[in-house]
């Protein structure tokens, strides 16, 4: 009997609204994050992830305010994500309503956070997110700042050391296929997952249900997607409106060009998916 | 008015969210009079079951929860918060517990009977389903569909000495455990109803409409 597959929703939000790029750049604005959260928790979403884009570049998580209004009426796990730095910056996320935060660039930094945060806020409340870049050597180097900062670190070795100082799953995301809709990089899904005991969040590339099952068939506990399902979402709201009037706009305004190859649907189209190959999950 | 009791562990916001939403008025107190003078209470909880009782003790908040528990108002554990309930854990050490319910709290095997390899903590969903049929009526589970799914984040189960207090069980892995119990006036749950969407928030609904009065 297998564990459960978690389908989750991954917005990432730039101060107030909800972006995507492609290979974590170019972001485009697509709606309001409430709107979208709302949506996917009626429609069956297993946790959702919010994502400070641009947080690590200020050193601040600027979501508060976001999370706080989640909470009051989404009752599902919401990790955070972005900027988190510190063991009162987690606090305070959490504080807000955040049930967990995935952390990358300061964990790289100060390795020794992971042991810290586990050990004060429970090893189950800390994600670390690696963020992976295929080498032209076919080996994987952790990235930080949304694939930016180039660490030298081997992502194999990093995953088995952040599971020993106490992190209680990986939020693995290839920057590679990040927003191109080509599908999950299996291969580091599969390395991953087999070298960890700890669940594994395969995140970056969904453009279809298929790239969603071939995920979990390469060893993911969990699948993060953004793309498929905001397409589907705002396919389903042509009267969008209600964003702010920052960032770039264009997408909305322009008659919404999607990106070709990626699949228009909903949780419920991913989770049918899954239930009809016999991949357990929650779905009824 | 109901206390959710704070013992400087866990996240508490998002009981007190859930209670807020379905309007059941709550209260996030670590004042003993306060818990000894509401109509009932919650013991949430994530993280170390020896950090959580050290801290009962320090805020002398454990003589005070076996009162209110003795007076036969209800009362309700959450995931390490029904685990404390338990007579001891073999967490980190064998740590005592405050021992309403006789039995232990154990961490699940690496591997299960299979061979294979057992991810945890267990995080994710997972059903419960009745031990024996009809056992739900007239509990907080009564609008639970038998093997609805429920939010779980742990690394330990508890398991009773006495089934009768098994309200329902789950399978994680191959491996049956306990993941909820009624005893008496206490209820208490391995999952998150809070984190459980609309199926867990009926629970803290109707444990409120079948115990507050």
């Amino acid at each position: 009997m297998s564990q459960n597959i978690r389908v989750i929703p991954k917005l990432d939000i730039k101060g107030p609204n909800l972006v995507k790029g492609i290979h974590l750049e170019g972001l485009r604005v697509l709606g309001k994050p409430e709107d979208f959260a709302k949506y996917y928790y009626e429609a069956g979403a297993d946790e959702l992830i919010y994502i400070d884009v641009v947080a690590s570049l200020y050193g601040r998580n600027s979501l508060h305010d976001i999370v706080a209004k989640t909470a009051k009426e989404i009752f599902i796990p919401l990790t955070v994500a972005g900027g988190l730095r510190t063991i009162e910056d987690i606090r305070s996320v959490l504080r807000a309503g955040a049930d967990k935060v995935s952390i990358n660039t300061a964990a790289i930094n100060n390795p020794s956070l992971i042991r810290e945060a586990s050990r004060v806020f429970g090893s189950s409340t800390i994600t670390i997110s690696i963020e992976a870049i295929k080498q032209s050597d076919g080996s994987y180097l952790a990235y930080t700042d949304n694939g930016r900062e180039h660490t030298g670190v081997e992502v194999l070795t990093w995953a088995k050391t952040v599971e020993e100082l106490g992190a209680g799953e990986i939020m693995l995301t290839s920057i590679d296929r990040e927003g191109t809709g080509r599908g999950y990089d299996l291969e580091l899904t599969k390395a991953v997952s087999e070298k960890v005991s700890i669940p594994v969040i395969a995140c970056g590339g969904a453009g279809n249900s298929q790239h969603v099952l071939e995920a979990v068939e390469a060893g993911a506990n969990a699948v993060a997607m953004a793309s498929i399902l905001h397409y589907g979402f705002i396919e389903k709201h042509k009267n969008l409106s209600g964003y702010h009037e920052e960032g770039n706009i264009e997408f909305l305004k322009s008659g919404r060009e999607y990106l070709p190859g990626i699949d228009k649907v909903d949780i419920g189209d991913v989770k049918k998916y899954l239930h009809q190959h016999n991949v357990p999950c929650r779905y009824s | 008015m109901i206390t959710i009791i704070d013992y400087q562990i866990s996240n508490l916001f998002s009981v007190k969210h859930a209670c807020d939403f379905l309007g059941i008025e709550a209260e996030i107190s670590s004042d003993k009079n306060a818990l000894l003078k509401s109509q009932g209470a919650i013991l949430p909880g994530v993280g170390a079951f020896g950090d959580a009782m050290h801290n009962l003790e320090k805020l002398d908040l454990v003589g005070p929860i076996k009162e209110f528990i003795a007076s036969g108002k209800p009362f309700m554990g959450i995931c390490l918060g029904m685990q404390l309930l338990f007579s001891e854990s073999e967490e980190f050490g064998i740590n005592q517990g405050l021992n309403i319910i006789p039995g232990k709290v154990m961490k699940f095997p690496a591997k299960n009977q299979e061979g294979e390899i057992v991810k945890i903590p267990q995080i994710g969903w997972n059903q419960i389903y009745e031990p024996s049929a009809e056992k739900w009526k007239n509990t907080p589970l009564q609008a639970i569909k038998n093997n609805e799914f429920m939010y779980f984040v742990h690394s330990y189960y508890a398991k009773p000495d006495r089934d009768e207090s098994i309200l329902s069980l789950t399978n994680y892995k191959g491996l049956e455990y306990c993941s909820s119990i009624l005893h008496e006036n206490v209820f208490a749950t391995q999952f998150h109803p809070e984190k459980s969407a609309k199926e867990g928030m009926k629970i803290y609904s109707n444990w409120a409409a079948t115990t507050l009065k």
